[in-house]
């Protein structure tokens, strides 16, 4: 049989009206071209796709199973290693990940391993398999989860599994961290996927403890010693918004892109004024930055309504660090991309409002520290650019509300809690941490692979504890 | 879940409701705020706490129907309950002992805010003179609390009917012109009134913290919705603050800012306003 060298296409809404609504854009195989698409894959000996992946999901032995239309067997090989399946097939970055690794990738394109691992879950979550709620025996050990993103979610899993009585504390009102107030409903449907990949965990017999702030209502050490968590894993992400630090940013029409993807995401105020929650954006929009949060802001400003949305990115097309499947969607629904320009301040009109942004040009010297070639000022370039909106989406730091109230766990000096890689050790006896408050801001699926280690290592530290 | 345990109407259109909610009563300390959501359907909307009782687990707030948000709080009832209650936020004021004379001012529903700071201050020993000012004598609210942690209680009303005729910043002048020595004013209110307050204290150097009120989101840091001009510096009201130096603080600034919404919050209004009516009729 000849090889098929291309991907199987999967459908998806039709840019012109997708950008118009909130309904996913990618809307994943049917069964017959589910089948095909695992077809391609060759089965390796030595599978290198598995090194790829952050958790090694076994990814020719869930392929196998669908190959012959065993989807529900499938999702169980994938669930063996990934709590979160529906979630990963859609917003891991796979170019970077397992499909880079994958043989088919060197003459031809890899296999859609997302596409798969999506097809399989959905087929799952379709289902609709209610198992009973799991009871943990009642001498079984307590282990505390601050955050429930995807890093906490992941270890929660993971230890419910092994047996732990697992309480997620978290801040705001919906589990789900980023995937629930970062990453928009187009890219990933919130009732359909998130919630009930979440509610699956809460059958393992994870508690989930909604508006909890650790750092305020608890600190660490309660936890620990009042409440009597053996350990604590903290996956507190990288919540904080960095501004530019330019005139004009606290000019209204000014968002971060955490604000306005909240905004839009958690509150719903893209269903205003049905929920209260108001949202302003005006006829165009700049977004600042170019990773996969400048797109999902700059993608949600068009569904609201906006005419015109500018990506203001200070280096070339090449260095964007967004998935490339997201510049292309961004790019059919009309995105203007314009790179290697860099804002220098915000101006405002006499009633507080913004009217534009005061750009320089920039073109591209010799690589920094990072290997990308630093952008440089061009002299006397300056422009103006007239915007209403202006989304700062220029990276995230660390949180410090846990880390100021738990003194003996040391950070960098980024603020970052200082872990072990492997483990997830802090400096604080008990304590692990993972995901974006230990890495800065990464992927899902980094974030998982963390929460999946830090969990076989609290195991390990609280069997030797006895 | 968080329960209504008691609803009270203190001045037309200002409510004081104690919630249940023992955990946050015990770690509560005077100058937090609590960001509450009703139902499904609403908005985070950030109150100070105005009292607390860790033996009997409760917390208090006190609200003015202004908008869609509080209309909704307003329709509670006792026995009924709020969706989430998030606390304590923000940080707390700087209570300490032989701090000296204090003096703590209250405008309209900003007494509800400053009656735990002046019962802190006070229990720490310290001297505290209480301004209270209200429109008329008819929306001044918590006296009678006031007066009781309190050395020395002034009240000014805009129109006279009661107390001192004017504002606050009256009184606190007399207070100064007076020759009383004054180590600290704190101040919660109007922006405007806190505006002036400062403007009062600046030229004696008297040492002033005012407690912002931008619009909030999440309250924990993570969106710098709140974020407000402190001298040179970007702060985050709801992780840094809510209470700053007021001689510090960009009020135009501020003010701009909480405008930002006043057309949507009219879209907002009516459409509770229609549901209102529904649900009325029905």
């Amino acid at each position: 049989m000849a090889l098929v060298m291309k991907k199987y296409t999967m459908p998806e809404q039709d840019p012109a009206i997708r950008a118009h609504n909130f309904e996913e854009v990618a809307l994943g195989y049917d069964e017959e071209t589910a089948i095909a698409e695992a077809s391609r894959c060759l089965n390796c000996q030595k599978p290198r796709c598995v090194q790829g992946c952050p958790v090694q999901i076994d990814i020719p032995g869930f392929i196998a199973k669908m190959k012959t239309g065993d989807f529900s067997d499938a999702i169980e090989v994938i669930k063996g290693s990934n709590s979160l399946p529906a979630v990963c097939g859609r917003v891991c970055p796979q170019e970077n990940q397992c499909e880079k690794y994958c043989v088919m990738g060197i003459k031809g394109e890899p296999v859609g391993i997302g596409r798969l691992e999506r097809f399989a879950a959905d087929y799952d979550l379709n289902e609709q398999q209610k198992g009973a709620p799991v009871q943990c025996a009642s001498d079984a050990k307590k282990v505390a989860i601050v955050g429930s993103g995807p890093a906490g979610l992941s270890a929660a899993g993971e230890l419910a599994k092994k047996g732990y009585k697992v309480t997620i504390f978290e801040a705001l009102h919906k589990a789900g961290g980023v995937l629930s107030y970062g990453i928009p409903e187009f890219r990933l449907p919130k009732e359909k996927i998130v919630q009930v990949e979440i509610d699956d965990l809460k059958k393992l017999g994870v508690e989930i403890r909604l508006n909890t702030v650790i750092g305020k209502l608890y600190t660490v050490d309660e936890l620990m010693q009042e409440e009597d968590f053996g350990a604590v894993f903290v996956a507190t992400g990288a919540g904080l918004p960095s501004f530019m630090h330019i005139p004009g940013e606290n000019l209204n029409g000014v968002y971060s892109a955490n604000e306005f993807l909240t905004r839009c995401n958690l509150m719903k105020a893209y269903k205003f004024p049905q929920y209260h929650t108001p949202l302003k954006v005006g006829g165009t929009v700049a977004v600042i930055g170019g990773g996969n949060v400048a797109m999902d802001a700059a993608r949600t400003s068009l569904r609201l309504g906006a005419d015109h949305v500018y990506i203001v990115y200070r280096r070339s097309e090449k260095e964007l660090p967004a998935r490339l499947e997201e510049v292309h969607h961004a790019k059919d629904e009309g995105i203007d991309f314009r790179l290697l320009n860099n804002p220098v301040e915000i101006i405002g009109s006499d009633d507080g409002n913004v009217k534009s942004l005061h750009c320089i040009k920039m073109e591209l010297g010799e690589p920094d520290s990072s290997g990308r070639r630093r952008p440089v000022p061009v002299a006397g370039s300056e422009f103006d650019l007239p915007v209403e909106t202006v989304i700062v989406a220029i990276g995230q730091g660390p949180n410090p509300l846990v880390q100021s109230t738990t003194p003996d766990m040391l950070t960098n000096k980024r603020g970052n809690i200082i872990a072990d890689e492997e483990t997830g050790a802090t400096t604080k006896e008990g304590v692990f941490a993972g995901g974006d408050i230990v890495t800065g801001a990464a992927t899902v699926i980094l974030a998982m692979g963390a929460g999946k280690k830090a969990a076989q290592a609290i195991d390990k530290y609280l069997k030797d504890k006895g | 879940m968080y329960k209504i345990l008691k609803k009270e109407l203190l001045s037309p259109n200002v409510w004081l409701y104690d919630i249940e909610a023992p955990r946050i009563a015990k770690k509560t300390q005077p100058g937090q705020f609590l960001i509450i959501r009703t139902d499904e359907e609403g908005e985070r909307i950030p109150l100070t706490i105005a009292d607390f009782d860790r033996d009997k687990g409760y917390i208090s707030i006190v609200f003015q129907e202004v908008g869609a948000g509080t209309q909704v709080l307003g329709q509670l009832n006792e026995g009924d309950s709020i969706l989430d209650v998030v606390a304590p936020l923000g940080k707390k004021t700087h209570i300490e002992k032989d701090m000296g004379t204090v003096v703590c001012i209250g405008g309209g529903i900003g007494v509800a805010p400053v009656y735990p700071i002046a019962r802190g201050m006070h229990q720490a020993g310290n001297k505290v003179i209480s301004i209270m000012g209200a429109k008329n004598k008819d929306i001044l609210i918590l006296e009678k609390e006031m007066r009781a942690v309190s050395d020395e209680v002034m009240v000014t009303t805009d129109d006279g009917s009661y107390g001192i005729k004017g504002f606050v910043t009256n009184a606190l002048q007399q207070i100064i012109d007076r020759g009383e020595k004054i180590d600290e004013v704190i101040a919660i209110g109007p922006v405007v009134m806190m505006r002036s307050v400062v403007e009062a204290t600046r030229p004696y150097k008297i040492k002033t913290v005012v407690s912002l009120n931008p619009i909030m989101v999440d309250g924990t840091g993570m969106c710098g919705g709140c974020r407000v001009q402190i001298g040179e510096e970007i702060k985050f009201a709801c992780v840094d603050g809510p209470e700053f130096d007021g001689h510090m603080v960009d009020f135009k600034g501020l003010m701009s800012r909480q405008r930002m919404y006043k057309d949507k919050e009219k879209t907002e209004s009516d459409h509770v306003c229609n549901l209102t009516k529904v649900k009325e009729a029905l």
